[in-house]
């Protein structure tokens, strides 16, 4: 069973959310999205002040087999993009939760909150079939 | 055969610097006798098997339909005059075995697919040498004599010194219920389990082409970088295809496939649109990130004609990729430079 730690929020289609103390959030993909995905080669964030939507393509991660979009799971705008994927994009396969995150955004106020809890998430995995 | 076993890219740099077995079972072994299966197999490929002089020699070739066509790329071995043996591609194998038979008629030989064999390839620049080791002290001796695209027999195997990855190494053909032990052995030998992601990167890296992504029934061998595996010479054979591909010869193929190498970031990607300087475009039939150039690789079927660079449609950007001479990589060293 791939991690989901309990302290992060997640989406059906396998995006994890960490509330930052600035009151911005920082957005990934999940260990259980990096292992199916395989050894990533390229990913391509937003930048910075580009407006998202809630489960608007917000990020392309590409692995040896297959590019994939990656969807906003909050509606704000990007605060940053992690620089260092352009040089590093194994960085989401060695650490999806630390330092293979993606982007950060500040949430649109009154935003609604449908994201998962872990143990959802993990259910959601389950219902899946992993 | 799963895509990955571990990690695609290592599989990858160890077929490259050691040694990666895969099963490749699922390919389907046939052989062909009869007294005139010589003949047979001078009608039905592309490439002229009178070029088999040697017991165990293999050829690569195009097996055609009347239009030039590409039915199936094939490998066959010649073991003696009224025994041939073809490898041909899993997809295709229904559709083959038919059109085979369906032509076998005529020459009087028979086609007996070979569904109680295993296959394994084992490649690398190590893999011969372990290989060797699981084999009696005759065998070992003839295996690692054989030269490169010849085979030979060893009791119920055959062992034959060629591979899918720009590698050197071996293909076994042995008893499946062999396969599952040799394998085991192998890998506590230290060489690598590698999937079906590994096979495609390293065969794309090595120029290689894959049936159904750079060449099917709708195109020709000119028009699929495969020119040279077709025997015009001598005239007099008849083989099927032959006139629709004099026509094409003579009036020169419209398009070609070329070897792309990614200038910017990003990953090629079969289908996507390339376009030519001057006007016209085509599309990349096959594309990967090459773990051993850590660029982006691919071909791409294009206009004919003398073309540098080109652009390449990635989701909406325009791309910069420069047309290069395959293969990419051969024996572990990249042939193409990159920035």
């Amino acid at each position: 069973m791939s991690q989901v730690p309990a302290d992060l929020r997640y989406t059906k289609s396998h995006e994890w959310v960490r509330k930052l103390p600035d009151g911005t959030c920082e957005i990934g993909i999940t260990d259980h999205a990096q292992e199916a995905l395989g050894d990533l080669v390229f990913v391509e964030v937003p930048e910075k002040g580009r407006t998202l939507g809630a489960g608007e393509p917000c990020a392309v991660v590409e692995s040896v087999k297959a590019a994939s979009d990656v969807y906003s799971p909050l509606a704000g705008d990007v605060t940053l993009g992690n620089p260092d994927l352009a040089a590093a994009p194994e960085l989401i396969n060695q650490e999806p939760y630390g330092r293979g995150w993606l982007l950060r955004l500040r949430p649109k106020n009154g935003a609604s909150d449908t994201l998962l809890s872990a143990s959802e998430y993990e259910e959601h995995l389950r219902a899946e079939g992993f | 055969m799963p895509v990955q076993y571990a990690s695609q890219i290592e599989e990858h740099h160890a077929v490259r610097g050691a040694a990666g077995v895969f099963d490749v079972s699922h390919m389907c072994v046939a052989d062909v006798t009869g007294a005139r299966t010589r003949d047979f197999l001078r009608h039905l490929l592309a490439n002229d098997v009178a070029k088999l002089t040697r017991s165990g020699q293999a050829l690569y070739s195009c097996m055609l339909n009347p239009a030039g066509g590409v039915l199936d790329d094939l490998i066959v071995y010649y073991l003696n005059e009224s025994w041939f043996r073809l490898v041909v591609n899993a997809g295709t194998r229904d559709k083959d075995l038919e059109w085979i038979r369906r032509h076998a008629q005529e020459f009087a030989v028979e086609v007996r697919e070979r569904a109680d064999l295993a296959m394994l390839a084992v490649q690398g620049p190590e893999a011969r040498a372990t290989t060797a080791t699981l084999l009696p002290a005759a065998a070992r001796e003839r295996s690692l004599a054989l030269p490169v695209f010849v085979g030979c027999e060893v009791g119920e195997w055959f062992i034959a010194r060629t591979g899918y990855t720009g590698e050197d190494g071996f293909e076994l053909m042995l008893p499946a219920a062999q396969a599952v032990e040799i394998w085991e052995a192998l890998n506590a030998r230290g060489v690598i389990s590698c999937g079906l992601g590994a096979r495609d990167t390293l065969r794309l890296e090595a120029g290689m082409n894959l049936y159904g992504n750079d060449m099917d029934e709708t195109t020709h061998p000119y028009e699929s970088n495969l020119g040279w595996t077709v025997a015009l010479e001598p005239c007099a054979r008849a083989f099927i295809g032959r006139e629709a591909l004099e026509r094409v010869k003579a009036a020169a193929s419209a398009r070609q496939l070329v070897g792309l190498v990614l200038e910017d970031r990003g990953v090629l990607r079969s289908h996507q649109k390339v376009s030519v300087p001057g006007g016209g475009s085509g599309e990349i039939t096959s594309g990967t990130f090459s773990p051993t150039l850590e660029r982006s690789i691919a071909f791409a079927r294009i206009p004919s004609g003398t073309v540098a660079r080109v652009s390449v449609d990635i989701r909406g950007k325009l791309l910069a990729a420069r047309t290069v001479k395959v293969p990419f990589v051969r024996f572990g060293k990249p042939l193409v430079s990159v920035l």
